[in-house]
């Protein structure tokens, strides 16, 4: 007979449990939720970029036939966003238009061609105000301001100066500055974004399924701009069609499509399409970085001093929070003692921005990264060897008081510079090929939440009942990311159960406990310490109720799953008996795992603004990057990736590969093709051709080393893996570019015409020197 | 104008009456409520709405539901039979070409498409099929090994 064992995946290769519904067609996203009598909703958007409103007329949209409501900004005179400090938005517009595509009115009808008929019968008069499409014109003197309490449009200014920089400076051996620009890019998820609001008029009750990460957020908002009390609220979070950040605030949507629902006492659907997608926005702002660093001889950083402006939008967001990160983010990866920080959020008349996946700190990163290349190559180092000369020694707190446990940077190193054979090939590739590499760095979930009121930051209840399976209630959002296989693994782990004994149900605020949603990537590691602990929590009742069975001490009997006995001579319980046993006491058994933040993890007080950044743990990436470049026509091929990320542990090397794979390609979406457009604020790439994302035939192999720092806070020593490997991609492609033809592109993306227009410039200034 | 539609959808026959302007998509996700085939963009740039149409992938937005009259329509929907994944669907899930699941159902219908008419493709047979199947999550990484899983799986008679 075979000796029974415990079931184990953690570490494994584990297919994601919701993957079958996703694979045959059957998991349903809110779009999915097809119902007769539901009306179709649908939303009027400001032509104007910045106007004051005068008049809006929707009475011949009202009195169509099939067209049951019609609301304006006349309907919510409240307020929305995600940080308490800066709710600065209305579901839809009152008294003044901020944006191209803003809205303004939205009809419910009985179908969708009456809704977009009763669209044009709107008619909005305006007077045009000033619009401001840059940063530095929003900003000019004399600027219209965005909204009364921001002046000069600065949404947030930030400074702070860490240490004596101008002293590092007089320090370096080399001191070298320079610009950087990153264009705006969109999350572009799968799923348009949709919302279907339900209102059941006798009892007073909201029903609202949305394609969001933050269920709880949503919830909040409904409750704030409906002025309904919470309880008369819920949120449904059904399958989601990726995210990468742009949910993970309220959206318009789904407060437009309530405000309808309960006008019209019915069940409205808002479906919005491509273009209205890219308009809700909330990608990362274009950004501009002035950045400059003193090298001493041995590589390591004497100095630093970022200055970073970011176009924001129209409305706050996140967008505070985002140039505190683009700040505090530049220590915990290196070792750096001197450091100084200007930061302007700017408000302009162009769609919101948000918190696009890598939130802040990509485009410092990829300028920071970038110019030590540029000056490790202008003295001769190693590029590597500039990175191991600035470890930080960890653990440890850096300046800002951000608090590092574990740090896999060296081993991450190590792996992508052999793996790449970087050693043998660098410099020695032939003509139009390079070599290129970069470090990043991301949390594992923000330590303080933006909204808390003092409960713990994440609770996972079990259920389990007379058919011995355990059901799994969380408000985690899954968006694709497998955090629904991460917690169930975590449980299955605990008690040694085959995963398939355990179901999971997320995203429903009537059954599930809140939680503050998919962000910062903050699951794994703080609601899959919740699970451990519910899982704990579990195994003790069943461990005290085979005891009783058995009649001895519960520290005796040995759990192995699905067998409890005491000692290996015992022929034991099965997991069926120990339950039947254990709901004598009580019946159906529940029980709560929590998770809570350390306080000495919350960052520091040096800075208003300095908590931004603080995390229970830190993941890390390196990354080589090759290329391929055509001088005729400026196109780069990226021929293959090699990264490496500490995850502190892979729960899943499945799903860690898979999200560091997903990570590594966003960053060379925005690196090599993706950015907006616009014309008199009109977003000009508002589809996905004009938008360029790469496709199969663009992609790379990208080869992942798993680096396991075991971080003493993390879920089985496990910190995050979906967001750090993002932004080294950017500074390891031009790296690599710079390797293949010796130009440095501090502009992104590096797109074909740019490449080329940057080859041909040189070759002129060549053949003028030469005539000269 | 609306006219009777006979097609054959899913491997059964069925006549509807349809609009001559309704889209196959909306024929498949909004008449017959068949939601697995996905909506992702405007009008032919992203391909989450690929079924087959008599083996071969066609974007559902792109194509009038009355011109598969006497046609094979095939969407995911179709594709488990006795309980069993198809191989293209086993591939998707264990290899993880799957993350957010919604490019999915496309992706697969095109990769089913592309099995179909080439039970052994090539790496770069592959990138060439699902050239305009955009997905957001994967990097195609996995999902480049999982239509190669798949195409084991049908070779060893593993899954249909």
């Amino acid at each position: 007979m075979s000796e029974v064992a415990p079931a184990h995946t953690i570490g494994g290769y584990v297919p994601m449990v919701d993957g079958p519904e996703k694979v045959s067609g059957r998991a349903k996203y809110t779009a999915d939720f097809i119902e007769p009598g539901t009306l179709a909703g649908r939303i009027f958007r400001s032509p104007s970029s910045h106007a004051e409103i005068l008049e809006l007329d929707v009475s011949a949209a009202a009195a169509l036939p099939g067209v049951v409501a019609v609301v304006t900004g006349d309907d919510c005179d409240k307020t929305f966003g995600v940080l308490p400090v800066a709710r600065t938005e209305h579901p839809l517009a009152r008294e003044r238009v901020r944006y191209r595509g803003e809205p303004v009115a939205a009809v419910a009808a009985v179908d969708d061609a009456t809704a977009a008929k009763a669209l044009k019968l709107i008619r909005l008069k305006v007077r045009e105000l000033p619009a401001y499409y840059e940063a530095r014109d929003a900003t000019a003197p004399g600027a219209v301001e965005l909204h009364p309490h921001r002046k000069g449009n600065i949404e947030r200014d930030v400074f702070f100066e860490l240490g004596n920089v101008e002293e590092g400076f007089t320090q370096a051996a080399l001191v070298r500055e320079r610009r950087y620009h990153c264009a705006e890019v969109c999350q572009n998820q799968m799923e348009m974004h949709a919302a279907l609001a339900d209102y059941d008029a006798v009892r007073d009750r909201m029903t609202v399924h949305a394609s969001t990460q933050v269920p709880y957020y949503v919830h909040l908002m409904l409750a704030q701009t409906l002025d309904m009390e919470m309880s008369r609220i819920r949120v449904v979070k059904p399958h989601v069609g990726g995210g990468f950040g742009c949910r993970t605030e309220t959206l318009n949507v789904e407060l437009i499509a309530a405000l309808l629902a309960r006008k019209a006492k019915g069940r409205v659907r808002i479906v919005v399409n491509r273009e209205e997608t890219f308009i809700t926005h909330r990608g990362r702002p274009e950004t501009e970085i002035r950045v400059k660093i003193g090298l001493a001889q041995d590589g390591r950083i004497t100095a630093v001093d970022c200055e970073c402006w970011q176009r924001g939008g129209a409305h706050s967001g996140y967008g505070i929070v985002t140039i505190l990160y683009a700040g505090s983010m530049l220590y915990a990866l290196y070792d750096l003692r001197r450091v100084r920080y200007t930061g302007k959020r700017v408000l302009t008349n162009t769609p919101p921005c948000g918190a696009f996946r890598g939130h802040g700190t990509v485009d410092v990163r990829f300028a920071f990264e970038a110019l030590l290349d540029e000056m490790a190559t202008e003295m001769g180092l190693d590029p590597f060897a500039v990175r191991r000369a600035n470890f930080l020694n960890a653990p440890c707190f850096t300046d800002n008081d951000l608090m590092v446990n574990s740090y896999g940077l060296p081993q991450c190193l190590d792996w992508v510079e052999r793996e790449s054979g970087w050693a043998e090939r660098k410099g020695k590739l032939p003509k139009g090929k390079g070599l290129g590499m970069a470090c990043s760095h991301y949390i594992s979930g923000a330590s303080k939440p933006v909204n808390w009121t003092g409960e713990p930051h994440a609770t996972v209840k079990l259920k389990l009942d007379f058919d011995g399976s355990i059901v799994l209630l969380t408000g985690a959002a899954e968006i694709g990311q497998g955090s629904s296989t991460i917690l169930v693994q975590a449980v299955g782990e605990v008690l040694g159960l085959e995963l398939s004994r355990i179901r999971i149900v997320t995203g429903d605020s009537e059954v599930v406990p809140k939680d503050n949603g998919s962000y910062s990537s903050r699951v794994t590691f703080m609601v899959g310490n919740a699970a451990i602990e519910a899982a704990q929590n579990l195994k003790k009742l069943l461990v005290a109720a085979a005891a009783r069975k058995i009649e001895c001490r519960p520290e005796d009997i040995e759990c192995l799953g699905e067998l409890y006995r005491a000692g290996a001579q015992d022929k034991g319980l099965s997991f069926d008996e120990v339950v039947t046993e254990a709901l004598k006491d009580s019946g159906t058994i529940t029980v709560t795992g929590n998770f809570s933040t350390l306080p000495a993890s919350h960052g520091g007080k040096k800075y208003r603004g300095a908590a931004i950044g603080g995390t229970m743990g830190y993941s890390y990436s390196a990354q080589v990057v090759e290329v391929s470049i055509d001088e005729e026509t400026g196109v780069v091929t990226v021929d293959k990736v090699w990264v490496a990320h500490d995850c502190g542990k892979a729960l899943n090397r499945l799903t860690v590969e898979g999200q560091v794979q997903g990570s590594v390609w966003m960053g060379m979406g925005q690196a090599m093709s993706e950015e907006t457009a616009y014309h008199d604020g009109l977003m000009l790439t508002a589809n996905m051709l004009d938008y360029r994302v790469p496709t199969i035939q663009d992609s790379p192999p990208i080869e992942v080393g798993i680096v396991e720092s075991n971080d003493p806070h993390g879920p089985f020593g496990a910190k995050e893996a979906g967001e750090g490997s993002l932004a080294a991609f950017l500074p390891a492609l031009t790296s690599a570019i710079a390797d293949a033809t010796g130009l440095r592109f501090n502009t992104l993306p590096a797109t074909p015409d740019r490449v080329y227009a940057a080859i041909e410039k040189r070759q002129r200034d060549k053949s003028a020197g030469k005539a000269a | 104008m609306a006219r009777l539609l006979t097609l054959v959808l899913n491997g059964r026959r069925r006549t509807d009456a349809v609009a001559d302007n309704l889209l196959l998509l909306d024929y498949l996700r909004e008449v017959l409520r068949l939601t697995g085939t996905k909506t992702g963009c405007d009008g032919g740039e992203c391909g989450a709405c690929t079924v087959l149409v008599d083996d071969r992938p066609r974007l559902s937005c792109l194509t009038l539901a009355a011109s598969c009259e006497g046609r094979r329509v095939d969407t995911v929907e179709s594709l488990a039979r006795d309980g069993k994944l198809a191989a293209v669907q086993q591939g998707f899930h264990e290899k993880l070409g799957s993350q957010c699941g919604y490019c999915t159902p496309g992706l697969i219908m095109a990769s089913e498409g592309l099995l179909r008419r080439n039970p052994q493709p090539a790496e770069g047979e592959i990138r060439e099929a699902l050239g305009s199947n955009i997905c957001r999550c994967t990097g195609y990484v996995k999902i480049i090994e999982a239509v190669q899983h798949a195409a084991r799986l049908r070779a060893a008679g593993a899954a249909p």
